[in-house]
């Protein structure tokens, strides 16, 4: 059993890049089980047809302990015979989502979610780790593989490279690795070659190139992906691609994260971002005229 | 080997015997010291609690009320404990059982389960909260929760529900108990405060102290004056309930209405400034009247100034039996002073006793040598050493902030004194160095009844003095050979 974490900045599109993927990798015949690591909990919905998946942390709110809890509760199957798990957590603002996350891979390790005959484990992670338990997924004897999913937007790199920064302390103490970046297009320039050259810097690969392409948004209207809605389009033969290098890959790595300056130039150098006039900081518009 | 049974024993360690003397010998060393005092990330039995049993102690001290932490079940049965066991009284609380789910969704359900339980069950004339570590890792938001509960009908409107925020990995129990005592005298006394009243009374606030000795020396004093007072908060007869056989829940403490009254004082008087700083600065900017912060008044130049203040305060004379027993104090002080004077003691204990403990010992010509605080300032530093300063005997005197007991245990082998006073938890340290112990600090929990004996004032002196001394003597009578067994000492 494989087990992989998806992380990347929020709005990426990791939940639609992780469901494709996963329903690429069905579709070769894998068995996949995808674990929801996200309060918002919409990790699940394209595979399961279902508007929000009954969240762990939900079931538990309503039996008041975890303790009561079973795994049919919350354990669904989808399209491609996918196991979907979403972990949920509080209302924005209150509580703790971390802890969430935590409880909800405690409780789906002692109820034996994590059957041999998986192939592999998806962990569908919130944007920004903000604290431990949404590292949970990468904690020993979880994913030992992660991808980023990122973009040629100056953000979704500086998110990249903070993640990178992320894998590398875990690194260290534990056995999890960078498998490579997913450009998930957004039509920038020269995008492709800037997320190859990020990747190279990092010491990892761009492990493909997903196109943008109206196809995804058109397969999530009717709560699907791609490869279920329309096998037959490119864009779903671009998802089984990604699938299947991921399936084959080789390539993991304890990553080499740049330093702010590196990635400034990095970026400069693409046209991404101009050369800071330290002469203009701080002063508004006002005053500069 | 084989025990009585003839049964084969495994043995405790594999260690050679030879091993064990030889690091228990090094241990005492200097070269051990250097390691132990380089230590940074380890902490080794301090001298402190954290801010929730503070807290508790407050929250107890009131008329009918009962303390309520919201937070882990396992935190409140440690703060009712520790309680406990130092009275020997019931110290009954109650908590909200945060478990997992509370955890994740934040704490509102519990508390407000928890509070409709205790209103409901235990009848009391207030809940004073407070909290453990887990609601405030992740940021319950109490004033909002306790709203919600008034809104909702689950206690009533005018009901008070004084709160505070204890997390427990921060301050100690000092802060813990100035937080919720401010809490308190803030919700009690919202709306109370009317223009031109004066109730002639003063307010005493004593700050965390678990002896209610102290409490009763105070009340003794201000009835001398003959001055109406209420002690913000009385523990004494919370603490200090009668066996008669009739359980009390709530066996005394400050009345509400008293407690409510107070922003209408003639004059308040708080004593241990690091203990009571918060409430004392709210309360300065607040409360009718005149307004002193005094240190603990442990010793006789102490009790002066605080009995002055109060002459001052009150435009009244130190009573003449007040006076009559300071002179007693003096003439024991002058009897007692041989067995005393000169020797070295090691203090440790929190920042208000502390301060006491070595005024105490200066004006008796003894050395307070190591001054030890697991939890100070660089304020409180200055202040102890500026009374150091100014005594001959506080030369040699070293003080050390935030370091623990297992840090003093090296101090008393290296540069040895002639007794220590804390609390029990020093008392591995006394062993090893062989020297006694006097636990006039909180906790006690390896005698009776000490907490009954009041170390402040005139009496205070009295009391330290006599233990202190007789001890010593114990030790003389009792390690003697024969020819010096005197009958005299």
């Amino acid at each position: 059993m494989r087990q992989i974490a998806i992380y990347g900045k929020g709005g990426i599109g990791k939940s639609t890049t992780t469901q494709n993927t996963v329903a690429g990798l069905a579709s070769l015949g894998k068995k996949v089980m995808i674990v929801g690591c996200d309060p918002k909990a919409d990790s699940t919905r394209l595979i399961l047809h279902a508007k929000a998946q009954a969240t762990v942390m939900d079931m538990v709110r309503e039996l008041g302990t975890v303790e009561d809890l079973e795994l049919d509760d919350v354990l669904k199957v989808g399209y491609g015979d996918v196991k979907c798990v979403e972990s949920g957590g509080p209302e924005p603002g209150v509580g703790c989502a971390g802890r969430g996350v935590i409880t909800a891979i405690n409780f789906l390790e002692e109820n034996g979610a994590y059957t041999p005959d998986l192939d592999f484990v998806f962990y569908d992670v919130l944007g920004d780790v903000v604290c431990g338990g949404f590292a949970m997924p990468i904690r020993e004897n979880k994913a030992e593989e992660i991808y980023i999913v990122c973009s040629g937007e100056m953000m979704a790199m500086y998110a990249a490279n903070n993640i990178a920064k992320g894998i590398l302390k875990y690194a260290t103490s534990g056995k999890v690795r960078l498998g490579g970046l997913i450009c998930n297009s957004r039509n920038t320039d020269k995008e492709s070659n800037l997320i190859e050259a990020l990747a190279a810097k990092l010491g990892t690969q761009m492990i493909h190139f997903v196109p943008r392409d109206n196809q995804v948004q058109r397969a999530e209207l009717r709560r699907m992906t791609v490869i279920e809605y329309s096998p037959e389009h490119k864009q779903a033969q671009e998802y089984r691609d990604l699938a299947k290098k991921i399936s084959e890959n080789k390539m993991l790595v304890v990553p080499s994260p740049l330093t702010m300056d590196e990635l400034e130039e990095l970026l400069m150098e693409f046209g991404i971002m101009e050369a800071e006039d330290e002469e203009i900081v701080g002063v508004a518009e006002a005053a500069s005229k | 080997m084989a025990n009585n049974l003839g049964l084969k024993v495994k043995p405790v360690t594999e260690t050679p015997q030879s091993e064990i003397d030889r690091v228990s010998a090094w241990i005492n060393t200097d070269d051990y010291k250097e390691k132990n005092f380089a230590r940074t990330s380890l902490v080794i039995n301090p001298a402190h609690a954290c801010q929730p049993l503070g807290a508790e102690l407050a929250a107890h001290a009131f008329e009918g009320s009962l303390p309520f932490v919201h937070g882990s079940q396992g935190c409140a049965s440690y703060y009712r404990s520790t309680l406990n066991r130092h009275f020997r009284e019931p110290a009954p609380a109650v908590s909200d059982a945060m478990t997992e789910d509370g955890a994740v969704f934040g704490g509102q359900n519990n508390l407000h389960e928890a509070l409709e339980n205790a209103y409901t069950l235990y009848k009391p004339k207030m809940i004073a909260v407070f909290t453990s570590c887990m609601p405030e890792i992740i940021g319950d938001d109490l004033t909002a929760f306790i709203k919600n509960a008034r809104n909702k009908g689950i206690v009533p409107k005018d009901f008070p529900v004084p709160y505070a925020n204890t997390p427990s990995f921060n301050g100690s129990h000092v802060h813990g108990y100035d937080s919720m005592l401010l809490s308190i005298l803030q919700t009690l006394t919202d709306g109370k405060q009317v223009e031109g009243r004066c109730t002639g009374k003063l307010n005493l606030i004593p700050g965390f102290d678990a002896n209610t000795g102290n409490y009763r020396e105070y009340k003794r004093i201000l009835e001398a004056f003959g001055i109406p007072y209420t002690v913000l908060a009385d523990i004494s007869d919370v603490f200090d309930s009668v066996n008669d056989g009739t359980y009390r829940p709530y066996p005394g403490g400050t009345k509400l209405d008293d407690a409510a009254d107070s922003i209408n004082g003639k004059a308040t008087i708080a004593l241990g400034t690091y203990s009571t700083s918060k409430t004392f600065s709210w309360v300065k900017d607040n409360y009718s009247g005149k307004h002193a912060a005094l240190p603990m008044p442990f010793g006789i130049a102490k009790t002066d100034a605080f009995l002055m203040k109060i002459a001052e305060l009150f435009g009244k004379e130190v009573p003449a039996s007040l006076k009559e027993e300071r002179g007693r104090a003096v003439d024991l002080m002058t009897d007692a002073h041989q067995y005393i004077h000169g020797k070295k003691f090691a203090v440790y204990g929190d920042p208000d006793y502390l301060l006491g403990y070595v005024s105490f010992l200066l004006e008796m010509g003894a050395k307070p040598h190591h001054i030890l605080c697991s939890k100070g300032t660089k304020k409180l530093e200055k202040e102890l050493q500026a009374l150091l300063d100014a005594s001959p005997d506080g030369k040699e005197s070293k003080i050390y902030i935030n370091k623990d007991l297992w840090h003093l245990r090296s101090l008393l082998m290296t540069d040895p004194v002639d007794a220590i006073i804390g609390d029990s938890h020093g008392k591995f340290d006394a062993r090893d160095a062989k020297i006694p112990l006097f636990r006039f600090g909180f906790p006690v929990f390896d005698r009776v009844n000490l907490h009954r004996e009041p170390l402040v004032g005139y009496q205070g002196v009295t009391h330290m003095l006599s233990t202190i001394c007789n001890k010593f003597i114990d030790i003389v009578d009792d390690t003697c050979d024969d020819r010096h067994f005197e009958l005299m000492r």
